[in-house]
């Protein structure tokens, strides 16, 4: 029986500091500080339940790289409970978990916001001429690239391997209506021109089928087993292969007919009729073909395009909501989700202009074109690539994205509201409205705990090992009932721990 | 939380959103308690296509201009 698709989306921004010397580094620290700064309200992160470095197949190769925690660099959590972050050079925001597509797409454009008005506090500390400049994309065109992470909720006894197969023809083909386009290659046997225009940000960078990396031999399948809640119970998936997207409908599809087909995998519903023969090829070769015409190998020995998986994988999905229904999603949620997907479908299938207005890489072929027609310009001329970057600028003065017609599904009130108010429907309202309730007495908080300074004795340390308690209708009243800290952790009892947590500063 | 600290920028900063992106069509969010029925796309692929020269003269206006210099100072470090 599938389990309810718990969902959210961390993205890596890229940074540029204009006018001034400062690493990356730097730049994402003062990006974020300048944001959290201005509510005078730090709250650390607690790394007591990370490992980043276990594998979902139960093993870890010799050469493989897990992740490393930086323990040392900014990282705080939101009273919207998202988490707010320095990774890898870059600022990152990791939406709170979300019940429903819905909420995870609302975040996501609250995550938007964020960076935005960071950027406005930030830009307001430095000399004139100065500027911190963020970009919600996937790649610098000079072959380094940065993600857009999805996390789903899977039940455990779903045997990874199974799931793995399954999920990569998905994983492959749905950037026909997710990709967010991209000006040449970065693929390295390839000349960077050699490509003029391709689907995807990230396709050029994936190597494996399945593997833990995350910033070298990009898998499709990513294995990290850190399911941040209770792992007898629960897996994470951790989706590693998507582009960020600007299009909120390209954001709502991605979630969306994801966590639909991962419900039709643990319900056994998704057939194996589907499995790709060479993955990693196929991912590029779909891509590099904007005309959508390129045909892919299938274990079977059959031919298809990427449409046409993604016409059979709906229809697939399609007899599952008969007989199934898509309570795991929301019912509602996933018909929507369903007529949205059969769309997109054939709207690529007509004609892809007809989608211009959801799906970013027809948004940006579009500008690219008629630039290329209006100037007379070359596959090659700097302005095109200009226009590849600045696709994704977030200040809205200079964002093309907010130029190109884009159909939007979240209102600017949800998307601001969501910036301070966490989702009502998982554990992150109990997370977000500790937080927004003692400032002060939160020390330390993750995903699945929150720790609080009592003033006296040790800290104290609430465990939220289950993603679906700690809502609003099941904490609210109690939080309201509780005027301090220690009346919430004499309320909760047993429930509470001691911490071991060491506040960094 | 320091409301009167907190909800003031967001405001400002709203009403500056607004002016900006004027040109999408706002469609709201489904939520499990409305009907499964929802609003059409105004915007639709034929629209654009007859749109495509006001949105190349509002391209062209706000491009960096230097774009040689933007795509070769556009370096990030590796990420995930």
């Amino acid at each position: 029986m599938s389990i309810p698709k718990i969902c959210g989306i961390e993205t890596e921004y890229g940074i540029i500091a204009k006018g001034m010397d400062a690493s990356a580094v730097t730049a994402s620290s003062l990006l974020i500080n300048s944001y959290v700064g201005r509510f005078d309200q730090n709250i650390g992160w607690d790394f007591e339940n990370e490992r980043p470095g276990n594998d979902a197949r139960g093993f870890s190769l010799d050469d493989s790289f897990p992740p490393e925690i930086e323990m040392h660099l900014v990282n705080t959590v939101l009273t919207n409970g998202a988490r707010y972050y320095v990774d890898h050079a870059h600022p990152e925001v990791s939406t709170p978990e979300c019940r429903s597509v819905d909420e995870a797409l609302i975040y996501d454009r609250a995550g938007e916001e964020i960076v935005r008005q960071s950027m406005i506090a930030a830009n307001g500390f430095l000399p004139e001429g100065a500027e911190l400049i963020a970009y919600k994309n996937n790649s610098d065109g000079k072959g380094n690239s940065y993600g857009c992470h999805e996390n789903y909720l899977l039940a455990r006894e779903l045997p990874f391997a199974k799931m793995a197969a399954l999920i990569t023809t998905h994983f492959v083909t749905r950037q026909v209506f997710c990709g967010a386009g991209k000006v040449g290659t970065e693929f390295e046997s390839m000349p960077k021109d050699s490509v003029a225009f391709q689907i995807s940000q990230r396709a050029d960078f994936f190597e494996e089928e399945v593997g833990l990396e995350t910033t070298l031999k990009r898998p499709i399948v990513n294995t990290r087993d850190e399911p941040h809640c209770d792992p007898t119970k629960y897996r994470r998936l951790h989706v590693i292969v998507g582009d960020a997207n600007m299009s909120e409908v390209a954001t709502y599809l991605k979630l969306g007919t994801t966590a639909i087909l991962l419900s039709m995998i643990e319900d056994d519903q998704l057939p194996e009729d589907l499995l790709l023969l060479n993955p990693v090829p196929a991912i590029r070769q779909i891509s590099h073909d904007p005309t959508l015409r390129q045909a892919i190998l299938l274990e079977n020995d059959k031919r298809m395009t990427a449409l046409e998986i993604q016409e059979s994988l709906y229809q697939h999905a399609e007899r599952y909501a008969k007989s199934f229904g898509l309570e795991s999603v929301g019912q509602t949620t996933g018909e929507n989700i369903l007529r949205r997907w059969r769309e997109v479908i054939e709207g690529l299938q007509s004609n892809p202009l007809s989608v211009a207005h959801i799906v970013d890489w027809v948004a940006k072929k579009r500008i690219i074109d008629g630039l290329v027609t209006r100037h007379n310009l070359r596959n090659t001329d700097a302005k095109l690539k200009a226009v590849d970057l600045q696709y994704h600028d977030m200040r809205p003065e200079k964002c093309l994205a907010l130029r190109a017609g884009l159909e939007t599904l979240v209102s600017e009130q949800q998307a601001l509201d969501a910036c301070a108010a966490p989702p009502d429907s998982t554990r992150a309202y109990f997370r977000g409205k500790c937080l927004e309730k003692w400032p002060n007495d939160v020390v330390a908080a993750n995903w699945d705990s929150v720790v609080f300074d009592i003033g006296s004795g040790p800290l104290k340390r609430i465990p939220m090992m289950e993603p679906l308690r700690g809502t609003r209708a099941m904490t609210e009243e109690l939080l309201a009932r509780c005027s301090t800290p220690s009346d919430l952790i004499t309320a909760l009892g047993d429930a509470v721990s001691s911490s071991s947590f060491k506040p960094s500063n | 939380m320091r409301c009167d600290v907190y909800i003031a920028p967001i405001i400002r900063y709203g009403a500056h959103m607004a002016e900006t992106t004027r040109k999408q069509k706002q469609i709201k969010v489904q939520t499990e308690t409305e009907t499964a029925e929802e609003i059409k796309p105004a915007v639709k692929g034929e629209k654009l296509i007859s749109e495509l020269d006001d949105l190349l003269d509002e391209i062209d206006e706000v491009l960096e201009s230097n774009a040689d210099e933007f795509v070769k100072n556009y370096v990030q470090k590796g990420g995930q």
